[in-house]
């Protein structure tokens, strides 16, 4: 559904992207991540005939975004990052606005159809400038999905909601997802792994890595890191956890917690939860924490570093 | 075509919500209604009866080219200026719609509107030559037998070109800009230059030089008061009117197209 091969986008002197290539299949949900300025709205603009690449090509549901546009922009919907709404309209009318664009016959009950699928039903009628953060993105979506795209792409769709709305949103595109291609770009990879079949990694313009969630996150986490946490006191928590084999990397935190790290696959939880009560200390937790994207990130960009001279 | 019909639409709607476009037209009718009446008072006196002269329209229209002047570019300011500020544009450049039907779409939705104003106008005529059905005197006329009749339909022909090409240089001038307040004082400042200092250099050369016919032809309002006002409908000062529309809608296009490189 969508195919890139070796594109580029360069911004006077500046490259935004270095010949990414990569592909997304019917019915897949691709996760976009990376830091701010790695390329991912670019992409994104490019392959939805937005703007057009320096070099490479994009076929985006069997089309060319540059010799083909029109036939792409029938077929992809696009959220961008800053949601494009006008705020003298109502949901309802803006809706019907972009169904006529899109020559969708019975606008009027497309438009009302598509707010249902994200919940705004009842507002309908309501002015967007009235909406809150997490509305507006809902209306962004519903115009996203106004013609039922093959092809949908969201740019950062959760940033800026509360959790309640994190999930709901996350709900929506992944029932949208089941039979559409769907390429979203995020900072989080919580999202990530909830979402998405297959997660790229973009950095500085190019692809650093490319795996389903999970295995990018075991294959990255060498190292396991557990928080832990006392009531009281807690001298010589720290040492006595520094004498449990495995445990490397002990660290006594400010607010009273020890961190510590095992090695992935030599699980010393119950050696070191036994020391500790041995040692009279009252337990209170003992929580695995996960690498979270930034670690992730920061590991392979030191890969990268390490293979190439840094520039 | 239909997205040019879809675009002009909503936007013609939104001048109905626009606290600007309600200023323009309430500046428009104050001015032309002081006009038609202060003309009024003016035909009526004797001096001018004696000298032959008939009341006609032309003290409405004419009024226009000035009005135009200041107006249009308020009304225009904002029509791709401020989809570009907004992020909309990124919704309708990835949207099925080719640039020029953008472009022209709000341009059609503008003119719309300012022929919406200029309808009322349509007012003044009335009140000269009255309603008369059959028999049935609804509005006893001013003017008998009635205002002359191509002379004025030269002149609202004249007022609709000159409105297109103004919002079309508008437009044009409103896809360059992600202001609105930039996009104002260019299109205001293009707008001085083709309805006024293009007169200048026509004024002061001799008469019947090339140079002076150049800008006579340049100039805006030689087409407009010359031609339309004194109720000649010349297909060479439509044409004029014409390359302004295509000239102005051309810039937009061209300069939605350059956004997309940048």
């Amino acid at each position: 559904m969508i195919q890139v091969n070796g594109l580029t986008k360069d911004y006077g002197a500046r490259r935004a992207i270095d010949n990414l290539t990569f592909d997304a299949e019917q019915g897949e949900i691709v996760g976009f991540l990376g830091p701010n300025g790695a390329g991912k709205t670019t992409t994104m603009r490019i392959l939805t005939s937005y703007m057009p690449p320096t070099e490479g090509t994009a076929i985006v549901a069997g089309y060319d975004v540059m010799e083909e546009s029109m036939e792409v922009r029938k077929r992809v919907g696009y959220l961008p990052e800053t949601v494009p709404l006008y705020n003298d309209m109502t949901a309802l009318n803006y809706l019907k606005y972009m169904a006529d664009l899109r020559k969708i016959p019975n606008s009027e009950e497309r438009a009302y159809e598509t707010l249902d699928m994200v919940n705004l039903g009842d507002r309908a009628t309501s002015y967007i400038g009235n909406f809150s953060k997490g509305m507006r993105q809902r209306v962004g979506l519903a115009q996203a999905l106004i013609h039922r795209p093959e092809v949908l792409i969201l740019d950062e769709p959760t940033i800026g909601l509360d959790p309640a709305q994190v999930v709901e949103i996350r709900k929506v595109i992944r029932e949208i997802g089941k039979d559409r291609t769907v390429l979203l770009s995020t900072h989080i990879l919580t999202e990530a792994q909830q979402i998405c079949d297959r997660v790229l990694i973009i950095n500085k313009g190019r692809i650093v890595a490319e795996d389903t969630p999970s295995n990018l996150q075991s294959r990255l986490a060498g190292a396991q890191r557990v928080v832990l946490r006392v009531r009281g006191e807690v001298d010589g928590l720290a040492a006595k956890i520094g004498e449990v084999k495995g445990a490397r990397d002990v660290d006594a935190r400010q607010d009273g917690s020890v961190e510590f790290e095992f090695s992935a696959g030599q699980d010393i939880r119950p050696q070191v939860a036994k020391t500790v009560i041995e040692a009279g200390f009252d337990l209170l937790e003992m929580r695995l924490i996960g690498l979270s994207l930034e670690e992730i990130f920061l590991e392979l960009t030191r890969e990268n570093a390490a293979s190439k001279k840094p520039s | 075509m239909r997205n040019i019909w879809t675009i002009a639409k909503r936007e013609y709607d939104h001048y109905f919500i626009s606290p600007i476009a309600y200023v323009v037209a309430f500046l428009i009718l104050l001015t032309t209604g002081g006009i038609f009446v202060y003309s009024l008072s003016y035909y009526t006196q004797s001096a001018y009866q004696a000298y032959g002269g008939a009341p006609d329209i032309t003290p409405v229209t004419g009024s226009f080219g000035f009005l135009l002047v200041l107006t249009i570019p308020a009304i225009t300011m904002r029509l791709i200026a401020d989809e570009a500020r907004m992020g909309t544009l990124e919704l309708l450049l990835t949207s099925p719609v080719r640039d020029f039907e953008l472009v022209a779409g709000k341009w059609l939705g503008a003119l719309l509107f300012i022929l919406s104003i200029l309808a009322v106008t349509l007012i003044y005529p009335i009140i000269l030559n009255g309603i008369v059905i059959g028999s049935v005197t609804l509005l006893p006329p001013l003017v008998v037998p009635g205002i002359d009749r191509q002379l004025m339909l030269s002149n609202y022909v004249g007022v609709i070109l000159a409105a297109g090409a103004f919002l079309a240089i508008g437009v044009g001038i409103s896809a360059i800009f992600t202001n609105q307040i930039a996009a104002f004082f260019a299109t205001l400042v293009t707008f001085v230059v083709l309805w006024w200092l293009f007169g200048f250099p026509a004024a002061v050369m001799q008469s019947g030089s090339a140079g002076q016919q150049f800008f006579m032809f340049l100039d805006m309002k030689t087409h407009f008061y010359n031609a339309f006002g004194s109720g000649s409908i010349a297909i060479s000062d439509a044409l004029y009117f014409l390359s302004l529309i295509a000239l102005g809608l051309f810039t937009g296009t061209t300069a939605v197209e350059v956004r997309r490189w940048r």
